[in-house]
């Protein structure tokens, strides 16, 4: 034993010992790898303080940032869990046990009523955090529930879409939700009130091919991967390489199928903007 | 020359049989004709036995058949003075899916089908019966058009799925199939859809929001195919058969499900077998459930609709 080892061994390790504070207290950007400080990420919205890249948001977060406070959530109807008995190499009802614990949430949709810079609005959120935001049985109520709840409360319907698309384990059942949630969107333009979607990253397949590309407006976030097919399936039929910054936010705003990317820090005070424009009867 | 898909492999050996023994000019030819008809007598019973319980991934197969009658054979044998209707009137018209005027039973209706085509040359102009935006933006306005005018849509729907290609995103595929499931929900007359073959996802539900949803007994639908599902869920697309499985997309599965109306029987042995027969057999089933719809306004047709797609999905198997 050499007096290294007893003085700066326990030296050395004392330094990383350190290290037991908890590690999101710094966060690395996904886009420029650049370590962020949490309390500016807050700060931020969640927008890389160095590149301006937005970073994906849980449903409190977009609750919070897009309605005033003293919201309140509304209970969905609950459907039958794993209507088709599905297993591939787990169960599907074991997946959505685990996807329930670790998000502590029902399924990839919650739907609140506020107001949003004091104007009544229904604010529908999808998860990705939640089985990839797919659409279910569960997200297709929801959406059917929110576009009741617009009607009923005569509020504009917006809807923050994040998901990889239909549900598989949910097969045809979940099909039927791109029909279901068309009609939940017809619903809010049958009684003349606002449908506006917000495209997040990423918005794909039966959610983008259904209720996601019927709004009166669409905005989308900087970046967010919008559209139907996947890259990879994409690729595989042309054996092209794909274009940059294909199916981005930037790219469908050129090619006209989104109104606005809007910044997160703007996104509110949009909403605000195209509610209160659209909204002539209320102002009277 | 049939084409035998591979469970089909005893069928094709004793029909083979059959076709030598029928060639053969033997002297003593009546011990032939009886030995003919114990073959066709078994062949008959093999084919049923192999029908009546084909699994998932067997349907898939069945409902892929190259000779399947493809929705231009139902447009051919059930639609009198089909006038084809061509275009989106903004960029193009896309042949994956056939639409146009005709009269069905005498009645002025719009059809629409997604069409695969049957040999090489027509695959590729129908491109394999995956439409682009295009496509379901004719279907869209052929569906306006029939409202304006109060004619019942029909549609026959044979599809792998939306074709997932670069100009079909930039020219937005997901908007033109939302528009057409949404022309199908608020059309003010009756929409009623046929499930032909393969009713693959989003490019299959654009055509089949209708009043009235039929399936061929052996045809398939499903949000995804099973080899994509496999490929996904299971990480190896060879698990397809398993994946079909897990789907339900069999016909039986999704009336089971509550989610599609009716099933129309197949000629045994399956669709290829007797084209005319399931053709005439999807005419009388759109015709029975085209009648109660007749007599009614556009709003409770409408809400009768959308009544039925927001009750689905609240039952499940079991």
């Amino acid at each position: 034993m050499s007096w290294l080892n007893e003085v700066i061994r326990p030296k050395i390790r004392s330094l990383f010992a350190r290290r037991d504070v908890p590690d999101n207290l710094w966060h690395q950007c996904p886009a420029c790898q650049q370590m962020i400080f949490h309390r500016d990420l807050e700060v931020a919205l969640k927008i890389c303080t160095h590149c301006g890249h937005h970073m994906r948001a849980n449903t409190s977060e977009r609750l919070a940032w897009t309605l005033d406070d003293g919201f309140n959530l509304i209970e969905l109807p609950k459907v039958p869990a794993d209507p088709l008995r599905f297993r591939d190499s787990k169960r599907y009802s074991d997946r959505l046990k685990q996807a329930r614990d670790a998000t502590r949430m029902d399924d990839a949709l919650t739907v609140a009523h506020g107001s949003i810079d004091g104007q009544r609005a229904v604010v529908a959120v999808m998860a990705f955090e939640f089985m990839g935001g797919s659409m279910g049985a569960a997200v297709g109520e929801g959406i059917v529930a929110a576009g009741r709840l617009a009607v009923l409360q005569d509020a504009p319907l917006i809807i923050f879409t994040a998901s990889g698309g239909a549900r598989m384990q949910e097969g045809s059942v979940s099909l039927m939700q791109m029909p279901r949630s068309v009609i939940a969107t017809r619903m809010v333009k049958d009684a003349c009130l606002p449908y506006i979607v917000v495209m997040t990253d990423p918005t794909t397949g039966g959610v983008t091919a259904s209720f996601a590309m019927l709004g009166d407006i669409h905005l989308a976030e900087p970046g967010a991967l919008i559209g139907f097919a996947g890259a990879r399936v994409i690729e595989q039929t042309v054996r092209e390489k794909l274009p940059e910054g294909f199916q981005r936010a930037e790219y469908l705003h050129e090619h006209g199928i989104i109104d606005a990317v809007v910044k997160r820090t703007d996104m509110k005070a949009a909403l605000a903007r195209f509610i209160s424009l659209l909204r002539i009867k209320e102002a009277a | 020359m049939r084409h035998y898909l591979d469970f089909e492999k005893p069928i094709a050996e004793l029909e083979g049989k059959i076709e030598e023994l029928r060639r053969m000019s033997a002297p003593d030819g009546i011990n032939i004709a009886d030995e003919v008809a114990r073959l066709i007598d078994k062949s008959a019973h093999q084919l049923r036995a192999t029908y009546s319980k084909l699994t998932a991934w067997q349907k898939t197969q069945v409902a892929r058949h190259p000779d399947r009658p493809k929705a231009k054979n139902y447009i051919a044998g059930l639609i009198t003075e089909f006038s084809p209707l061509a275009g989106d009137r903004a960029f193009a018209d896309d042949a994956a899916i056939l639409g146009g005027l005709g009269r069905f039973r005498g009645r002025s209706v719009v059809v629409l089908g997604t069409e695969k085509g049957s040999d090489t040359e027509s695959r590729v102009a129908h491109n394999f019966g995956m439409a682009r935006p295009e496509g379901y933006r004719k279907a869209r306005r052929l569906i306006e058009l029939a409202g304006r005018f109060g004619l019942p849509v029909l549609t026959f729907v044979d599809t792998p799925g939306a074709y997932p290609g670069i100009e079909a995103e930039a020219r937005g595929q997901a908007e033109a199939i939302a528009r057409s499931i949404e022309a199908c929900l608020e059309a003010p007359v009756p929409v009623i859809a046929t499930i032909i073959g393969e009713g693959g996802s989003g490019g299959a539900i654009a055509l089949a929001a209708g009043d009235a949803v039929l399936m061929l007994e052996h045809a398939i639908y499903s949000v995804i195919s099973p080899e994509g599902c496999a490929s996904i869920l299971w990480r190896d697309a060879a698990q397809a058969s398993t994946a079909a499985e897990a789907l339900r997309l069999t016909a039986q599965d999704l009336r089971r499900l509550k989610l599609i109306d009716q099933i129309v029987a197949e000629p045994l042995g399956g669709a290829h077998r007797d084209s005319k027969q399931a053709i005439d057999a999807v005419g009388a089933a759109v015709q029975t459930a085209l009648a109660p719809l007749l007599s009614l306004d556009a709003a409770s047709l409408k809400a009768k609709r959308r009544d039925k797609f927001l009750a689905m999905g609240r039952g499940s198997l079991s």
